[in-house]
């Protein structure tokens, strides 16, 4: 075994023991790194002679006395998450040149538990994407097949754990930005509940939505290190104030008691054959573990692309509007009057999907059309919210496909925003409600690419999810696969 | 059509983006076809239902007026695209 091959729970002992060196270990991903980069492009940058000298320094202090968690262990943050000193570009061109004054907090705790920081990894711009095509620095490519897409659009966090160019990283997830990448490159990603990580340095994409979660090689790595980054935050008002659980504690054997879920709704034209069958069995899994599945309703879930893509552009387009080219980021040289420097900064440094959706937002938003967009939408989020409610009477958590199909082709839906827009459909319900949704792997397509089974909980539940994903994967042998490179 | 090019200009303006005019073309159509779809909302009567802007129980999050630590100004300013010692630059506004 290599060991840039490790989960987080195998090198911690190994650390411990003194079997290896987090120097040799920090190496060895590196020169992963240089092998594969070339092909994958998970990153977009690199932080590696800072990462060499926090590994040596881990290795001079020791593991033994230590109570940071993940001393020693190597992690990639995606690029949206502000840290100090190293470029943060949330894959913008309008912010190439930004180097954040100050860590994000979760950048912060994850330095703090002994984390080493790898680089930044590749996104669609302003997360505004479910391929990572819309990444001013190139897209990534599937590690499974390079010429499909790895979803997004924290595309670029899952195909470096996916290739094992880290140990394991960090995501964010909007619309299903953690789930669905997790999903089409085949590794292990949660998105907490609203309100359970603190958002404090990560650029806002849609305030009432965004979360940041892990992406990781299994789910005992994905539960140690949502405990490294949860928890309340002063500096982040939608942090929520209640304790949170040791996660550990809920990778518990057996799914006695446990009622599943399946939401008839995510079972419909459209959902691909092989996926179905995936899903399907995976459930069968659940059931010879001791589960109970019984058929839910969660009658609104057919509205959530519509209510989705109303909501997130409209807070996105107050967001991004800070983007002015005053106190940081691209200013156009054309710039003779103030209000021609605004609107040329922004016109060069933004995207074509992030100009889309400001200029929905701002329309959804404008005079006249608040009622019948925005208003609209937030109603029917609260039928989608309490469809979710409704059915956690039945059941403890909910089993569903990740995304309809496995990974597409790249540039197969660049120039069809509505397409894209359709594909989140299985992740967007969950984000409308806030509640946590867990990515496992749960299969292959006949053309051997990875597909992803969602475990969804009650809001703070995320230990539910876990369990049920850690009994899964204990049985089955999808998150060992590594995609051949 | 639910939105015309003389809209999209507008809605462009209100922005500060700027579009060229096969941008504006380009736009005007795809967000028709994004805007007919979220018809699909007008399905539902809402009558009666609170909206939703918050998925979670938190109300007002209250803290002490305190006084923290803030960036020195030198580090502040390091991301400009133009600045003095002290400020950032503008063009004239007035």
């Amino acid at each position: 075994m290599e060991l840039y091959e490790l989960t987080i729970h195998e090198l911690k002992s190994l650390l411990v023991r003194g079997e290896v060196t987090a120097e040799e270990v920090t190496s060895s991903l590196f020169e992963r790194i240089r092998k594969l980069e070339p092909k994958v492009a998970a990153y977009i940058s690199l932080s590696e002679e800072a990462a060499m000298e926090q590994a040596r320094s881990w290795d001079q202090r020791g593991y033994q006395d230590t109570t940071a968690v993940i001393a020693g262990v190597p992690i990639a943050i995606k690029d949206v998450l502000c840290t100090k000193g190293i470029r943060t570009t949330c894959g913008s061109k309008i912010l190439a040149n930004f180097v954040p004054p100050f860590d994000a907090t979760v950048a912060r705790k994850i330095k703090e538990a002994g984390g080493i920081l790898l680089g930044k990894t590749n996104m669609d711009e302003f997360a505004m994407g479910s391929s990572c095509e819309n990444s001013a620095f190139g897209p990534t490519h599937n590690p499974w097949d390079l010429n499909h897409i790895p979803g997004g659009s924290s595309g670029g966090s899952a195909a470096a754990v996916a290739t094992d160019e880290s140990i394991a990283a960090i995501g964010s997830d909007t619309g299903g930005s953690i789930r669905q990448p997790a999903a089409h490159c085949g590794v292990v990603g949660l998105k907490p509940t609203y309100g359970r990580v603190s958002r404090y340095g990560l650029v806002a994409f849609a305030s009432s939505l965004d979360q940041i979660g892990p992406i990781a090689k299994d789910v005992r790595d994905a539960a140690l290190l949502l405990n490294v980054i949860a928890g309340y935050d002063h500096r982040d008002s939608t942090s929520v104030p209640t304790e949170v659980p040791d996660y550990q504690q809920s990778l518990v054997e057996g799914l006695e008691g446990i009622t599943v879920g399946i939401p008839r709704e995510y079972f419909i034209e459209g959902l691909d054959p092989d996926v179905e069958r995936a899903v399907k069995d995976a459930v069968g899994v659940l059931e010879a573990l001791g589960a109970r599945a019984i058929e839910v309703s969660l009658p609104h879930t057919e509205y959530g692309v519509a209510a989705y893509y109303i909501i997130a552009p409209a807070e996105a387009s107050s967001n991004l509007a800070r983007y002015d080219g005053v106190k940081y980021g691209l200013r156009s040289r054309e710039r003779k009057t103030l209000m021609e420097m605004y609107r040329k900064s922004r016109s060069e440094g933004f995207g074509a999907e992030v100009k889309r959706r400001i200029m929905l937002g701002t329309y959804a938003l404008s005079a006249g059309y608040y009622d019948a967009y925005y208003k609209k939408a937030s109603q029917v989020r609260t039928l989608i919210r309490d469809d979710f409610l409704q059915a956690f009477k039945q059941c403890q958590v909910l089993a569903a496909p990740v995304a309809p199909t496995a990974a597409f082709g790249l540039g197969e839906k660049v120039d069809d925003p509505l397409q894209m827009y359709l594909s989140d459909v299985f992740t967007l319900p969950a984000s409308l409600a806030g509640i946590p949704g867990l990515s496992i792997p749960c299969g292959f397509t006949s053309q051997g690419l990875p597909i992803g089974l969602q475990i969804l909980a009650p809001h703070f539940h995320e230990g539910l999810a876990l369990q049920v994903g850690y009994n899964f994967e204990k049985n089955t042998e999808f998150h060992q696969k590594r995609p051949p490179l | 059509m639910k939105i015309t090019l003389d809209e999209v200009e507008h809605v462009a303006r209100l922005a500060r983006l700027e579009v060229s005019a096969d941008e504006k073309q380009h736009l005007t159509e795809q967000m028709n076809r994004i805007l007919l779809y979220m018809e699909k909302l007008n399905e539902l009567d809402t009558t009666e239902v609170v909206p939703t802007s918050h998925a979670i129980d938190l109300h007002n999050a209250f803290r002490e007026d305190l006084v923290e630590e803030s960036l020195p100004r030198k580090e502040s300013l390091e991301n400009a695209p133009e600045a003095n010692d002290a400020e950032f630059i503008v063009p004239k506004v007035i």
